[in-house]
């Protein structure tokens, strides 16, 4: 294992993960909802509760022009090609609709409430995520 | 009142997202590098959200009802069986094939040109999918 000193950003991401448990932290305190994104998605149609959830999906897709009002967006890369792109969601889908959560569901809300089924979770979806890459960037690439 | 604050609480996550790195396909699948050159930053945004919701879901739990006054509902399944196992290990295989995971996806849906409108189009299919195989199955 090496570091990829060039790419690390530590205050940048602990400052985004801070912000991340503050809106869960408005969520469960004005709400009373977790801020799962998988489950807020798998609600947005045929749920009785489907006009917050609509509320929160719209705030997250337009909050790249937010952040752009204040600085330029930072820059993104990505190299997957569309069909690859296209079975990788439906598996993300899939997946997250049979755990009943990802990575803000498990990973943020339910390793905060001390969760022992959130952390199996993360274990498990981390550790697929770590072999897909090996996989696809060690083994095939 | 509480549809203001479910989109202030969408559009802080996006902006939490965007500036950790999330949105980054490239960085995400950096961080899931670890036999490779790996970049460890994701680690934080995890560290940092953690930081805030241990403190957050103490309180709640400990009021127990919202600030606005209702009844806080937090998860109580504590089951861990074959369905939550795979379907994590489903999950992480496509995060780790698209570098996205969901809010990330949703962040990148209007910004990020057609890459992320298919894994999102992919991702309302799967659930779709599970759903429909899950209400035919119980």
């Amino acid at each position: 294992m090496a570091i990829d000193w060039a790419h690390f950003t530590p205050l940048a991401s602990l400052a985004g993960g801070l912000l991340i448990g503050l809106a869960a932290a408005i969520l469960v305190l004005f709400n009373g909802k977790i801020a799962g994104i998988s489950g807020i998605l798998g609600g947005l149609i045929a749920s009785k509760q489907a006009a917050w959830r609509w509320l929160f999906i719209i705030g997250l897709a337009i909050s790249p022009f937010i952040y752009g009002l204040v600085h330029s967006l930072p820059s993104t890369e990505n190299q997957t090609s569309l069909p690859v792109l296209l079975i990788a969601g439906v598996l993300v889908g899939i997946g997250t609709t049979a755990s009943s959560g990802c990575t803000s569901g498990h990973g943020v809300c339910g390793l905060s409430r001390g969760s022992l089924r959130s952390l199996v979770a993360t274990i498990s979806f981390m550790s697929a995520g770590f072999v897909a890459v090996f996989v696809v960037s060690h083994l095939i690439g | 009142m509480q549809l203001i604050f479910a989109a202030l609480s969408g559009i802080i996550f996006g902006l939490g997202l965007i500036l950790s790195g999330m949105t980054n396909p490239a960085k995400v699948k950096g961080f899931l590098d670890i036999t490779g050159l790996w970049d460890p930053s994701l680690a934080f945004v995890m560290g940092g959200a953690i930081l805030i919701g241990i403190f957050a879901f103490a309180i709640a739990k400990k009021r127990g009802e919202t600030i606005l006054g209702e009844n806080i509902m937090l998860p109580d399944n504590k089951q861990i069986d074959r369905k939550l196992v795979i379907g994590a290990l489903i999950f992480g295989a496509g995060w780790g094939l698209s570098g996205y995971c969901p809010g990330p996806a949703i962040a990148s849906l209007f910004s990020a040109g057609v890459q992320a409108a298919i894994f999102t189009a992919g991702m309302l299919v799967g659930i779709a999918i599970y759903k429909v195989f899950n209400s035919r199955k119980g």
